[in-house]
């Protein structure tokens, strides 16, 4: 008891300083309570040693009043004495005003049942008193001590030797008390093992782990957290050293999907919600705002319901990705030989099943089809190319994996070069940033390796840099520009040695000579990308964007170009507009008209151009670029003569133009008219982004008008011979696409015999021209007689054999081609030849929604124009099947593709037969309520045509797609109406669809209808008219026969 | 008072060989020379005030180098035409002007050449002295065969006008490159304010 008193009980005074009192917390109350039932049964259990007399009596302060106590107690007016006396007739329990004296643990138990509820507080104070009771009970000897303990050792040397019966007694209660003791140091082991305090490193690795989960789609567990501080102390906390002795470790930042953020101390007994972080003012209020969670994620748990959503799922897919990724592998090929299996047996079922249908319609034609012979070809080839899908999957992961590796690397770098407020990731910032750079890995030079004699020369410079007045720093930085600051080594070893920061602070001082060389340096090593995070990561760029505004030419073109070249990532070019860098960038485009020195000028825009082109890569950017009325001004530098100043002025317009509002100034200002000039120029770089810039804007259709009105098309069609340059290529053939949207323009490619030279960009080019080419042809081939000059120029044959590439957008652009071509019979039996259907269709099991659309479209007029299409279908084992599970997509543009293939399909009977037992008519009376008309249209075809097989007309009429259909007729959309009169019509063929239909009040629509002008619609409106009515007769004529 | 200036302004416009100034601005230096003056004659004493107050000097070599630069007739005083004259180099000169000027004053000798012991001279103070190196000097060494290596293009170990042209040609940062002799631009523009009434240029 003793040694579990000491410590396990948890006291609010420091062991040893005296009296202390028991603090209330879970584990004393756990300790109080085995002792109070420890000693209530003492007396039953050892009615001996109950007995046995204490040396001392125990002494406390007690609640109980004189009312408590009963039998065997003489009850004073101040005083209350048991019966019982010891040998020397003092009694065992005496009472006086409020103390308690207790000489036996019979007295001690009774004491605890008198004490009813409240005996824990009885025992509470006793041992706060007595905090070791064993002295008092068997005397000093046995004082509880925190070495070796031979007391007991002697006791029974002692009683061997001298046996009497009081030391046999004391004896076995010291036994009887130690046994105790173990058991209630046990019961605390367990309650301690439970809670584990928190350890900075802890909560770290915590805080990094869900840092590399948060971020801003729905499927994350939390938006964002962090810490508030950077500032690590020396022993891995992050709180200050005064809140350090409470037990805070650090505070973080937390960013939930639902609610708003909060902040959280992590201290060494658990995690709490606190009053906020005040980011002005750097301050948490340290107020302890929430009940105390054992560690971080059962906080978050608690507080946020999307994160205790989320990370069930997060969790398993971070700890075993890669075994599942294994796992999936094996399952996958067990699957496949399921799946197998199951096709063998339902190919001989279906046989049968076909047998059947045509025996009972009896058709004898059986023996006369020639039957193809099914084959899991198209199923093989989607299957190996989900396994390259994998492949990519997977490298793509492990690169992710490098990149947080690498953030962390760079976030330590930057903790021990500078604290800088704030500057943690902004996830809101644009996702269109095309060429990230953020696989950089941080090499740093080893003092005492073998490093190059540059790296020696460079630190003494730098040396000189520090220590040197104006005239020594520039003789330092006109001679370490001697050095080829192109050369990794020496952009390394300046930013190793310590260069970097002197070269910035040079930046903060007076000289503008000094600046001057500095900037020189800056703006040639800022080439380097890990010196761009760097100067970043310095402050460099708030001191750039300062100097931006100096009167000095000079400085400013050097600033403004420095700033092109560390603007390169996401963080710098947020640096740069947090700290209204955008409009003194925008501010230098303006050249003074009457200005003397002009070429200066033009520098200084051309350089502020350049910046402002880095800078546009973020959609921020974009919009603060704008803001600044920069548009006027890049539309009059349009114009400029000089080609140096065009190029950035052009990339800058072209980055932004993927904004729809960069897109109609770029058109209202008249700026299409200078962009086509500019195609016409001899350097390729301003053709590639003069045409890329056209690529972008001509999604408008007037802007495509505008290409074709200034000649943009001639010099686009030009540019397709130079099969050199990639990425003037694909700029182009962009362009050509785009502008091949219009039909007017597609004339003009016919007569420029661009189509030709299409075609023949079909093979050897690398993706992105590829994408650009066929989306061109697709466009093209919307165009009859381009169908027919696509196929003599031996287009089809490249363009089926793409369907087999997994890019996506090219897969998209690809279907389209081919579907435009198949239009034509005489292509149709060349993509059939080359088995293109087959491949189509295997690329209805793509993930990519618009895939799916894409080939489900290219299929319709496959099967229009196939010979023997019926068999060609039946002959894609499972593409039934698949066609029909496809009607399950969320995906609007997906179910209108697939209703139109079903459409078509279901020409055939045998095939409708098919796709009726796969349960197409429910599936597409579940579609009826939509209120997309492109869906109606050809939801109400597919519709028209399965009502031609069985009983399905009535299965619509009981799945409710009739009353729904009804309603089509109000759309805008005549098309709808046809092909929604001709379901109407199918439909009305069963009596009690007409009853729906007439309830509906079908009648007056199809009424209005029969006066169209479209023949199909008039003859389908009064088809159902006429079926309406003649049940109505039949009816009138059963009633009165 | 006012009309002998103009006249004398008139005629040093014509006489002196400066062709920065128009002549107010003659007439305002003329003034500002006689202000400065109180009746005494410029000396070295008065014209290194002036150089540390107006333009931010504080070498003394330097600032005697540049007095015996305007002093263009070693009379130890600077006449009114030498400080009209030199002020137009000094405030307004061509590139090809200041790199004349500033190399007469780093030709500490007047022997046509920058030697070794010349920058050395010059260089003396550049460098924050460190007290744990054993030779103090062994960084200014090193800075002038720095320079030497930078500039001496015909490897004579020593700088002709022609080898600190070329340098500074190629590299303008290096008219400056052995101590300050130029006003900074932002001295220049008050000096050009207050004295000349030359509106401060913004952007």
């Amino acid at each position: 008891m003793g040694a579990s008193l000491a410590r396990a009980a948890q006291w609010t005074s420091v062991a040893g300083s005296g009296k202390g009192k028991l603090e209330l917390s879970p584990m004393n109350e756990k300790l109080l309570n085995d002792i109070i039932k420890f000693i209530e049964s003492f007396s039953d259990k050892h009615p001996e040693e109950a007995k046995y007399v204490f040396k001392e009596a125990l002494t406390w302060e007690t609640s109980l009043t004189s009312s408590s106590f009963g039998g065997g107690y003489d009850i004073g007016a101040s005083q209350i004495t048991s019966q019982d006396k010891d040998s020397n007739g003092v009694a065992l329990l005496e009472m006086d005003k409020g103390t308690l004296k207790v000489r036996t643990l019979e007295q001690a138990a009774n004491v605890i049942k008198m004490a009813k509820e409240k005996s824990i507080n009885e025992v509470r104070m006793c041992l706060e008193e007595n905090r070791d009771p064993l002295v008092k009970i068997l005397g000093p000897a046995f004082a509880t001590v925190d070495t070796e303990d031979s007391t007991v050792i002697r006791m029974v040397e002692k009683n061997k030797t001298e046996a009497t019966e009081e030391s046999s007694l004391l004896l076995r209660l010291l036994l009887i008390i130690q046994q105790m003791d173990m058991r209630l140091l046990n019961s605390c082991m367990q309650e301690i093992s439970k809670q584990v305090r928190l350890t900075p490193a802890a909560v770290n690795a915590d805080v990094a782990l869900l840092q590399s989960f948060a971020g801003d789609s729905p499927n994350t567990p939390l938006k964002n957290i962090q810490f508030t501080s950077r500032h690590v102390f020396s022993n891995d906390c992050r709180a200050l050293p005064w809140r350090q002795v409470h037990g805070d470790i650090c505070y973080v930042i937390v960013d939930p999907h639902d609610g708003d953020s909060f902040c959280v101390t992590a201290s060494t007994y658990g995690c709490f919600v606190n009053g906020g972080f005040n980011e002005e003012k750097q301050e948490v209020d340290f107020e302890k705002k929430s009940e105390v969670y054992k560690d971080l994620v059962t906080l978050l748990r608690e507080k946020s319901n999307k994160f205790a959503e989320n990370i069930s799922k997060k969790e398993f897919s971070s700890h075993q990705e890669t075994q599942r990724e294994t796992d999936k592998d094996t399952i996958m090929t067990s699957e496949q030989s399921v799946e197998n299996e199951k096709e063998e047996d339902s190919k001989t079922e279906k046989q049968m099943k076909k047998q059947k249908d045509t025996g009972k319609k009896g058709k004898a034609a059986k023996d006369g089809k020639k039957t193809m012979k099914p084959s899991l070809k198209w199923k093989s080839l989607e299957d190996s190319r989900k396994n390259e899908k994998e492949e990519t999957k997977k490298k793509k992961k492990r690169k992710v994996f490098e990149q947080i590796e690498f953030k962390v690397g760079v976030n330590r770098y930057r903790i021990q070069s500078r604290k800088t407020p704030q500057d943690e990731e902004d996830m809101s910032e644009s996702s269109d940033d095309s060429e990230e750079e953020e696989e950089v890995q941080d090499r740093r030079q080893d003092a005492g390796s073998d490093l190059p004699s540059e790296y020696w020369q460079i630190q003494k410079l730098v040396k000189y840099l520090k220590g040197g007045n104006q005239t020594a720093t520039i003789i330092a930085l006109c001679s370490m520009r001697d050095f080829n600051l192109a050369q990794e080594t020496c952009q390394l070893a300046i930013r190793d040695v310590g260069g970097l920061e002197v070269l910035i602070n040079l930046l903060d001082t007076d000289e503008n000579k000094c600046k001057i060389g500095s900037l020189k340096i800056l703006k040639e090593i800022s080439r380097n990308v890990q010196i761009r995070r760097a100067i970043a990561d310095l402050g460099g760029l708030q001191t750039m964007v300062k100097i931006l505004q100096s009167r000095n030419k000079d400085l400013k073109c050097l600033a403004a170009e420095t700033i092109a070249n560390v603007a390169k990532f996401r963080r710098a070019r947020r640096t740069v507009r947090q700290h209204g860098g955008i409009k003194k960038l925008v501010a230098l485009l303006e050249c003074p008209p009457n200005s003397t020195d002009v070429s200066k000028d033009v520098e200084v825009a051309r350089s502020g151009a350049l910046a402002l082109w880095s800078c546009s890569k973020s959609t921020k950017n974009k919009h603060a670029i704008r803001r600044a009325g920069a548009i006027p001004m890049l539309a009059k530098l349009l114009k400029s003569p000089h080609e140096e100043m065009l190029i950035p002025v052009v990339g800058t317009l072209q980055e932004c133009a993927s904004e729809p509002s960069y897109r109609l100034a770029i058109r209202t200002e008249g700026m299409i008219e200078d962009l086509v000039t500019n195609l016409k120029s001899s350097n390729s770089e301003l053709q590639m982004h003069c045409a890329a810039a056209i690529f972008k804007c001509a999604e408008d259709g007037a802007t495509r008008d505008l290409v074709r009105e200034y000649g943009g098309l001639d010099p686009l069609v030009s540019l397709l011979p130079q099969s050199d340059d990639k990425e003037l290529l694909a700029a182009a053939t962009g362009a050509i696409w785009k502008c091949a949207i219009s039909a007017q323009n597609v004339a003009r490619f016919q007569e420029l015999k661009a189509i030709e030279q299409l075609v023949g960009l079909l093979n050897d080019q690398p993706e992105d021209v590829l994408v650009n080419v066929v989306g061109a042809l697709g466009e093209c081939a919307q165009e009859p007689a381009n169908r027919l000059v696509i196929r003599k120029a031996g287009g089809i044959p490249s363009l089926v054999h793409l369907l087999t590439g997994t890019n996506q957008a090219l897969l998209v652009n690809v279907t389209k081609a081919v579907g435009a071509c198949a239009t034509e019979p005489e292509n149709m039996s060349i993509i059939d030849k080359l088995d293109g259907v087959r491949l189509l269709w295997s690329l209805l099991k793509n993930q990519n929604p618009e895939v799916q659309a894409s080939a489900a479209w290219a299929v319709c007029p496959c099967i229009e124009n196939a010979r023997d299409a019926g068999e060609m279908v039946r002959s894609f084992v499972g593409g039934l099947e698949l066609i029909v599970s496809l009607l399950k997509s969320s995906d609007l543009e997906v179910l209108a593709s697939v209703c139109a293939a079903i459409a078509n399909i279901a020409k055939d009977e045998e095939n409708l037969a098919v796709i009726t037992d796969h349960g197409v008519v429910p599936m597409l009376a579940r579609l009826a309520s939509t209120g997309n008309d492109k869906l109606r249209r050809h939801l109400a075809e597919a519709i028209a045509r399965c009502c031609t097989w069985g009983n399905n007309r009535v299965s619509f009429g009981r799945e409710g797609a009739v009353a729904p259909l009804v309603g089509y007729l109000r759309s805008e959309d005549k098309q709808v109406h046809r092909s929604t009169a001709q379901a109407l019509y199918q439909l009305s063929r069963d009596p009690d669809n007409c009853i729906t239909m007439h309830e509906n009040g079908v009648v007056k629509m199809l009424l209005n209808m029969v006066g169209s002008s479209d023949n199909a619609l008039q003859e389908a409106a009064a088809g159902c008219i006429g079926n309406i009515r003649r049940l109505a007769l039949a009816n009138e004529k059963a009633r009165y026969a | 008072m006012s009309k002998k200036n103009q006249k004398l302004a008139e005629e040093l416009y014509k006489t002196s060989c400066q062709k920065h100034f128009t002549k107010t601005e003659v007439e305002s230096l003329i003034i500002c020379y006689k202000n400065l003056l109180e009746g005494l004659k410029m000396d070295r004493n008065l014209f290194r005030d002036i150089l540390h107050q107006k333009f931010n000097m504080t070498e003394d070599l330097l600032m005697d180098r540049v007095f015996r630069a305007f002093d263009k007739d070693s009379d130890s005083y600077i006449s009114l035409t030498e400080w009209v004259e030199g002020l137009s180099v000094f405030l307004r000169g061509t590139l090809d002007e200041k790199m004349e000027y500033t190399f007469t004053v780093f030709d500490l000798n007047g022997d046509g050449y920058i030697s070794r012991e010349e920058m050395f001279q010059m260089l003396k103070t550049c460098l924050v002295k460190q007290p744990t190196e054993e030779d103090p000097d062994e960084g200014i060494k090193d800075l002038v065969e720095i320079a030497l290596k930078k500039m001496d293009h015909d490897h004579d170990s020593r700088l002709s006008k022609k080898d600190f042209k070329d340098a500074v040609l190629i590299e303008p940062l290096l008219l400056e490159a052995f101590g300050k002799c130029l006003p900074d631009e932002k001295s220049s523009e008050i000096f050009e304010y207050h004295v000349l009434g030359v509106k401060q240029c913004r952007g």
